[in-house]
């Protein structure tokens, strides 16, 4: 198995629970790094402390849109404006599908949309095919070199 | 400058000349005519007298024809100085004596001619027959005088008439000078009257009266016309001036209705505003603690089914069953204010083929059942493509769901003409409602079918109408219980 990790960025603890449940209960058994809010995540992908190497970037990222601090959306598009991770796999995982914040997302460039059921077996159905497509049929990009 | 535009003083000065002119002018000639006619009769007269005398003197010289004594009884005739010739002939035509004596032939005739007398080339002359007794003729005398008498008759009348001409002109033209003005001066007054109500508006102005005649008569009508218009300005005043006030309220009007209409479009922003937010944080934060209810449920189901037991797990059940309502409920509410606040773009929208396409997606999720769809091809409309799909796809589904308990289900979508409106329908045979909750049909949340015959929310049909109004259309129903529905809508 892959042993990339998976950043999951969610500020509600019952979701944290529950998406860590869906994948567990699929043996997706990969790191689960949880930012609870927008500041978090950034801290974590670009901050000066405990900032991964360029090689040790998440396989993939889980990202909520409403989030305390430092939304979603503008999560996204520091992401998408960095070199390292320019490239890195979004997954926007999130309640509404309001159109506007589907198109949003598509124009700041996440790789997918997906909005959580509220029937937790199609939750957990979703959380399996987001672990087994993103972590094992997806090909990343190489890492950007000179970094 | 014309006649036509010489001012009426001239005018009248000239008629009164050229009458005045024309009258003495007649006067005059005929003046003329009597004098010279009359004269010309009296020498003649006197002529006739003058030759019947000397031929009486004659007789004696023509019987003995007698040439010295003849001679000299002419030779009296010098003392008249308009005697020109004379010539006395005897019995067989031959001239026997003439005045002057030895007169050139050109002044005698060589022969007497018929007796009379008569004007010949600027003379008088007369042949008188010299007879002794009543019936002997001894011959023939002829005098000629001229006319100067006449002439200068002429000459002096003529003169006379010509100054009595110029002098009654220049009377004539005193008086006609003097006279004109009775009439002329009114009218002229009453151009200036006018001249001055057209160009200073001075309808206070007032024309002069001078009698009682026409003249008068038109200065009074002039001057009732004034005062009417004046009237009549006045009530054209006080009206404009109503209208004024009526405009300026209705414009006060205007404006506070304006800045009421301002004032509500600004709330309705904001309102909408505030609903958009709200939409979006329902969207986002109420499906949240249902995923929790809904998800922690099956956890404690999966985990500990042993220990709930049957009436546990049938209570857990009914726990997500009941947030999973609530899910779609929130989703088909957010649906509907969706519909409200979407931008509209009108376009020309294939009916028919949106019908079509959702009909396909119904028969593939549900293959087992057999609903025959009757799509009349061809229909169109003008409006929102996206909003009008939403308004067939729930209707058409209503349709579906309705039918479930009829073994020939069948669902129609056509359209009539009525009174020139397009009225679209989409028709069932299926449950159908009872018409006397017709007017629930379209309330939020009104269902006329309990959860356990029919599913639903009872916001579709909410939905559809917002569309509806929103497109600025009508819908309504028909039905009767178990007898199918029929919706029918404008657009």
């Amino acid at each position: 198995m892959n042993p990339g990790k998976i950043l999951l960025v969610e500020d509600n603890p019952d979701d944290v629970a529950l998406t860590m449940r869906a994948l567990k209960s699929h043996n997706i058994t990969n790191d689960v790094v949880v930012a609870q809010d927008g500041v978090q995540a950034i801290e974590y992908l670009f901050g000066t402390t405990g900032r991964p190497a360029p090689t040790d970037l998440p396989a993939v990222v889980l990202l909520d849109l409403k989030l305390p601090k430092i939304n979603g959306m503008e999560v996204l598009q520091r992401i998408r404006s960095e070199q390292r991770t320019k490239f890195l796999p979004v997954v926007i995982l999130t309640s509404s599908d309001e159109e506007r914040d589907v198109i949003d997302g598509y124009k700041l460039g996440a790789n997918s949309y997906v909005r959580k059921p509220v029937d937790f077996v199609e939750f957990t159905k979703a959380a399996q095919q987001l672990g087994l497509y993103w972590l094992l049929m997806n090909r990343a990009a190489p890492p950007p070199r000179g970094l | 400058m014309s006649i036509r535009d010489w001012p009426i003083k001239r005018k009248l000065t000239a008629i009164l000349l050229l009458i005045s002119g024309l009258v003495l002018s007649l006067t005059s000639a005929a003046f003329v005519t009597y004098e010279v006619v009359t004269l010309r009769r009296t020498i003649q007269d006197h002529l006739a007298t003058r030759s019947r005398i000397l031929a009486a003197n004659s007789t004696a010289a023509l019987a003995f024809a007698n040439e010295a004594d003849a001679t000299e009884l002419l030779a009296a005739l010098k003392y008249d100085p308009h005697m020109v010739a004379a010539a006395l002939y005897d019995q067989n035509g031959r001239v026997l004596a003439t005045f002057p004596a030895a007169a050139p032939a050109d002044l005698v005739p060589a022969a007497p001619e018929p007796d009379g007398s008569r004007f010949e080339g600027g003379r008088l002359v007369a042949f008188t027959p010299v007879a002794q007794g009543e019936n002997q003729r001894l011959g023939t005398l002829y005098i000629a005088s001229d006319t100067k008498a006449v002439s200068d008759a002429l000459r002096l009348s003529g003169i006379i008439a010509v100054i009595v001409l110029a002098i009654a002109m220049l009377a004539a033209y005193a008086l006609a000078a003097g006279l004109q003005g009775r009439i002329s001066e009114p009218i002229l007054a009453l151009a200036n009257t006018a001249t001055a109500v057209a160009t200073r508006q001075d309808y206070f102005a007032r024309a002069p009266k001078f009698g009682e005649d026409e003249l008068g008569q038109l200065a009074d009508a002039f001057n009732q016309m004034l005062g009417r218009l004046e009237e009549q300005r006045k009530e054209l005043q006080q009206q404009a001036k109503i209208l004024e006030q009526r405009v300026a309220e209705r414009t006060q009007e205007l404006e506070h209705r304006n800045e009421a209409l301002r004032r509500n479009a600004a709330e309705l922003l904001a309102a909408n505003t505030e609903l958009d937010a709200f939409a979006y944080s329902v969207s986002h934060d109420l499906r949240a603690p249902l995923r929790s209810i809904d998800g922690f449920s099956q956890v404690v189901l999966e985990d500990y089914a042993g220990q709930l037991g049957d009436a546990g797990q049938d209570a857990l059940r009914r726990v997500r069953a009941a947030s999973q309502k609530m899910a779609t409920l929130i989703d088909d509410l957010l649906k509907l204010a969706r519909v409200t606040r979407a931008e509209m773009r009108t376009e020309r929208v294939d009916l028919s083929g949106i019908a079509q396409e959702i009909v396909l997606d119904i028969q593939r999720a549900t293959p087992e059942r057999a609903v025959e769809f009757a799509i009349t091809p061809g229909l169109e409309a003008q409006g929102d493509a996206r909003l009008l799909r939403v308004v067939l796809d729930n209707l058409l589904r209503n349709g579906w769901k309705y039918t479930g308990k009829q073994p020939q289900p069948r669902v129609e979508f056509t359209a009539k003409d009525d009174n020139g409106d397009r009225v679209f329908v989409i028709k069932d045979n299926g449950a159908g409602f009872d018409m006397r909750y017709a007017d629930k049909l379209f309330g939020v949340f009104q269902r006329l079918h309990s959860a356990a015959e029919f599913e639903g929310t009872g916001v579709g049909l909410a939905t559809v109408r917002r569309i509806i109004n929103r497109h600025g259309g009508r819908i309504w129903a028909e039905g009767a219980v178990d007898q199918g529905a029929a919706f029918y809508f404008t657009l």
